[in-house]
C-alpha cells in the first residue's frame, strides 16, 4: 500500500483548502441550477401568457371585454361572444363538485374512521387506481353507458320528481350539461378522495382521544374534532378537484352536446371553454375564429388563476379561523 | 368576551345558578370511606399479549392515587381500561371487574359515553382542540348538552379558575389555544376534562412533557382537586408519585401489581423486595 501520507502541516492545509473551495464552486453551480429551474416555472407562465395575448389580440381588438359577455358564436358572420362557455364551464365544474364532495368527503371519513380494516387498503387503491383511466375512456363509457341510462332512466325520473324546477324541465336529449357534470363528477371523485383520506390519516390520534375522553361517539369525534382540525387541507382537496374540472376537455366534449346555447335546464346541451378549444380550433376558417379561440383560451386561463386564488385566500382564512373565533357561545 | 364577565357583580354573577362541583353518585352514599375505584381480578390483553395479569385494588375517593412502575408494566393500561380508551385499539381484551362508581366498566349494560363524561382523562401530551380557549373548555358541556348557552360562560370561568388558568387567560378567551405555554395547554386540557363534571379524574403521565416549573403549578393544581376528585396518575417521576399522591401502587413488568399503599410507607417502607429496588433505584 503505497499512500502518500500528508507530510507536513501546510501542504494538508493546501489540500484542505483545495477540497473546500472544490466544494464551494459545486454548491454555486448547484445552486444556480436550480434557481434557474425554480425561476423557469414563473417564466413558462409569463410566456404562456404572452402567447396567448398575442393569437387573441384581433379579437380583442375587435369585441374588447363584452367578449365574455356576448352570446353570439357565429364564425361565418364572423361574430363571437363566449358568454355560454363561460357558463358551460363554471356550471358543470359546480354542479360536479355538488355531487362530487359530499360522497368524496364521506368515502374518505368512512375509510379512515369506520371501515373494517380489511376494507381499507384494497378500497383505498382501487380509487387511486381510478384516477389513472384516461379521460376518453370516462369519456366513451359515458357516450355508450352513461347516456342511455341517464335518457331513458335517471333524467325521465328527475324530470318527474323536480319537474317543478326550471333546472329540470325540458326535452331530454342525452348528452346535457348534466351530463357532463355527473362524468365530471365521476372523474373528479378519486382525486378528492384519496387527497381527502391522506389529510384525515395526518389528523394526530390525540384529537380523537380527546374528543372521546369527553363523552363522543366515534362520529362526534369526527364532526367536532377531527374534520375541523383537517379543515383546510379538505378545502385544498375540493380545489384539487374543482382545478381537474374547469380544465377537463375530452370526456366533457363527448358529453355535453356542444352547443354554444345557454339554457336554464341541466338536460339541455351546452358547452364548456376547453371543449370549444378543443373541437373547433383545427377547423377554424378564419384568422378572427382563430383569434376568437385564443381569447377563449386567455379567459379559461385568467379564470383558472382567479378560482385557485381565490381558493389560496379561502385556505388561509379558513385555517386562520379555523383556530379563532367563538362559534358555540 | 360575553359582556357579562366585564359587568360589575350583580346577583346573578354572585350567586351563579351552575356549578363545576363533581356530581355526588346517586346510587351510593358519598361517603369518603367508600372506595371510588374497585378492581377485582382485572387482566387485559392486547391480541395475545397479556398486559394486565388479575390485578386487584381499591383507590380510595377524594384522594391521589399515583401509579408507579417501569416502562411496559401495564399501568397505563389500566388507566386506559377505566375509561375505556383501549376500545380505540383493535383486538384488545379484558377480563374481571372494574367498578367505578358502582358501575361496572366492561359490564353490558353501560352506557360509555356518559361514562366517559363522568370520568375525565388528561393526556401525556397537551392535546387542545385548534379552537378558542373558551370553545375547548365549553367542548364537553356542549357536546354533552350539559348546561344552557348562556350559561356557558359562567362555567368554562370557573373551571378555568379551578384549573388555575383563568388569571393568565381571562382577556383573551377568544384566542386559538394552540398559542398557550405548553404548561398553559396542559392546564386547559385539566379545564376541559373539569367541563364535564366528572367524579374520576385520570392524568397519564401529565408532566411528562413539560419543564419544571410548569411541572410544579400542575402538582400544585392536583393538590387542590383532589377536595373535589377522584385523580389517578400514572407517573415515571417517583418523586412527583412521593409528592402529590395520598396512596401508590407499584407495577412491575408483565403486568403485575406488586404493591399498593400509603405513599409514605410505601416510600419509607415497603413491604416487597421489589419495591424496594425500584424505588431505590435499583432497577428499572
Amino acid at each position: 500500500m503505497a499512500t502518500t501520507l500528508p507530510t507536513g502541516g501546510l501542504s494538508r492545509r493546501a489540500a484542505t483548502l483545495k477540497a473546500l473551495t472544490g466544494a464551494v464552486r459545486g454548491d454555486q453551480i448547484f445552486r444556480i441550477l436550480l434557481t434557474t429551474a425554480a425561476l423557469a416555472i414563473p417564466a413558462l407562465l409569463l410566456a404562456l401568457l404572452a402567447v396567448l395575448v398575442r393569437g387573441a389580440r384581433p379579437a380583442i381588438a375587435q369585441f374588447g371585454v363584452g367578449f365574455a359577455a356576448t352570446k353570439t358564436w357565429d364564425p361565418v358572420a364572423g361574430q363571437f361572444g363566449a358568454f355560454p362557455m363561460i357558463v358551460g364551464t363554471l356550471l358543470t365544474s359546480l354542479v360536479a363538485l355538488l355531487i362530487a364532495v359530499p360522497l368524496s368527503l364521506g368515502v374518505a371519513v368512512y375509510l379512515t374512521e369506520f371501515a373494517p380494516g380489511f376494507l381499507r387498503r384494497p378500497v383505498a387503491m382501487t380509487i387511486e387506481l381510478l384516477a389513472a383511466i384516461p379521460s376518453v375512456v370516462y369519456g366513451l363509457w359515458g357516450v355508450f353507458v352513461l347516456i342511455p341510462l341517464l335518457q331513458h332512466a335517471v333524467f325521465p325520473f328527475l324530470r318527474s320528481l323536480l319537474g317543478f324546477l326550471p333546472l329540470f324541465r325540458g326535452v331530454i336529449y342525452g348528452p346535457s350539461v348534466l351530463a357532463a357534470s355527473i362524468i365530471l363528477a365521476i372523474m373528479i371523485m378519486p382525486f378528492i378522495m384519496s387527497v381527502a383520506r391522506e389529510v384525515l390519516l395526518a389528523v394526530p390520534g390525540s384529537q380523537r382521544e380527546a374528543a372521546m375522553a369527553l363523552g363522543a361517539t366515534r362520529w362526534e369525534a369526527v364532526r367536532t374534532a377531527i374534520v375541523p382540525y383537517a379543515r383546510s387541507g379538505l378545502i385544498g382537496a375540493i380545489i384539487l378537484g374543482l382545478g381537474r374540472a374547469l380544465g377537463e376537455t375530452m370526456a366533457v366534449t363527448m358529453l355535453i352536446g356542444n352547443r354554444h346555447d345557454i339554457s336554464a335546464s341541466l338536460f339541455a346541451p351546452g358547452y364548456t371553454m376547453a371543449a370549444a378549444i378543443a373541437n373547433e380550433f383545427n377547423e377554424a376558417a378564419t384568422p378572427m375564429h382563430y383569434a376568437a379561440l385564443t381569447y377563449v383560451a386567455l379567459l379559461l386561463f385568467v379564470i383558472t388563476v382567479l378560482v385557485n386564488a381565490a381558493a389560496r385566500f379561502l385556505i388561509w382564512r379558513v385555517s386562520r379561523g379555523g383556530v379563532s373565533g367563538r362559534n358555540s357561545a | 368576551m360575553s359582556t357579562m364577565l366585564d359587568a360589575p357583580p350583580t346577583a346573578r354573577t354572585l350567586a351563579p345558578r351552575i356549578t363545576v362541583e363533581p356530581r355526588q353518585p346517586v346510587w351510593r352514599s358519598a361517603g369518603n370511606d367508600e372506595p371510588a375505584i374497585e378492581v377485582r381480578d382485572f387482566s387485559f390483553w392486547y391480541g395475545d399479549v397479556q398486559a394486565l395479569q388479575g390485578v386487584s385494588f381499591t383507590v380510595p375517593r377524594r384522594a391521589v392515587t399515583a401509579l408507579i412502575g417501569p416502562s411496559g408494566c401495564g399501568k397505563s393500561t389500566f388507566l386506559r381500561s377505566v375509561n375505556r380508551m383501549n376500545d380505540l385499539i383493535p383486538e384488545t381484551r379484558a377480563s374481571g371487574d372494574l367498578i367505578v362508581e358502582g358501575t361496572s366498566v366492561y359490564g353490558s349494560g353501560i352506557d360509555l359515553v356518559a361514562h366517559r363524561q363522568r370520568v375525565g382523562m388528561v393526556f401525556q401530551r397537551p392535546n387542545p382542540f385548534p379552537k378558542s380557549i373558551f370553545d375547548n373548555v365549553a367542548y364537553g358541556p356542549v357536546l354533552n348538552a350539559l348546561c344552557a348557552k348562556r350559561d356557558l360562560p359562567e362555567l368554562v370561568e370557573q373551571c378555568l379558575r379551578r384549573a388555575a388558568l383563568w388569571d393568565e387567560v381571562s382577556d383573551r378567551l377568544d384566542e386559538p389555544a394552540t398559542g398557550l405555554s405548553g404548561g398553559q395547554q396542559q392546564r386547559l386540557c385539566i379545564a376541559r376534562a373539569l367541563g364535564n363534571r366528572p367524579t374520576v379524574l385520570l392524568m397519564d403521565e401529565p408532566c411528562s412533557a413539560l419543564d419544571p416549573i410548569a411541572t410544579q403549578k400542575i402538582e400544585e393544581l392536583i393538590f387542590e382537586l383532589k377536595r373535589e376528585y377522584t385523580i389517578v396518575i400514572v407517573t415515571h417521576n417517583m418523586q412527583q408519585a412521593a409528592r402529590v399522591s395520598d396512596t401508590t401502587g407499584f407495577f412491575d413488568r408483565g403486568g403485575v401489581l406488586v404493591e399498593l399503599g400509603e405513599t409514605h410507607q410505601i416510600f419509607t417502607n415497603p413491604r416487597q423486595e421489589r419495591t424496594e429496588a425500584y424505588i431505590t433505584g435499583r432497577f428499572g
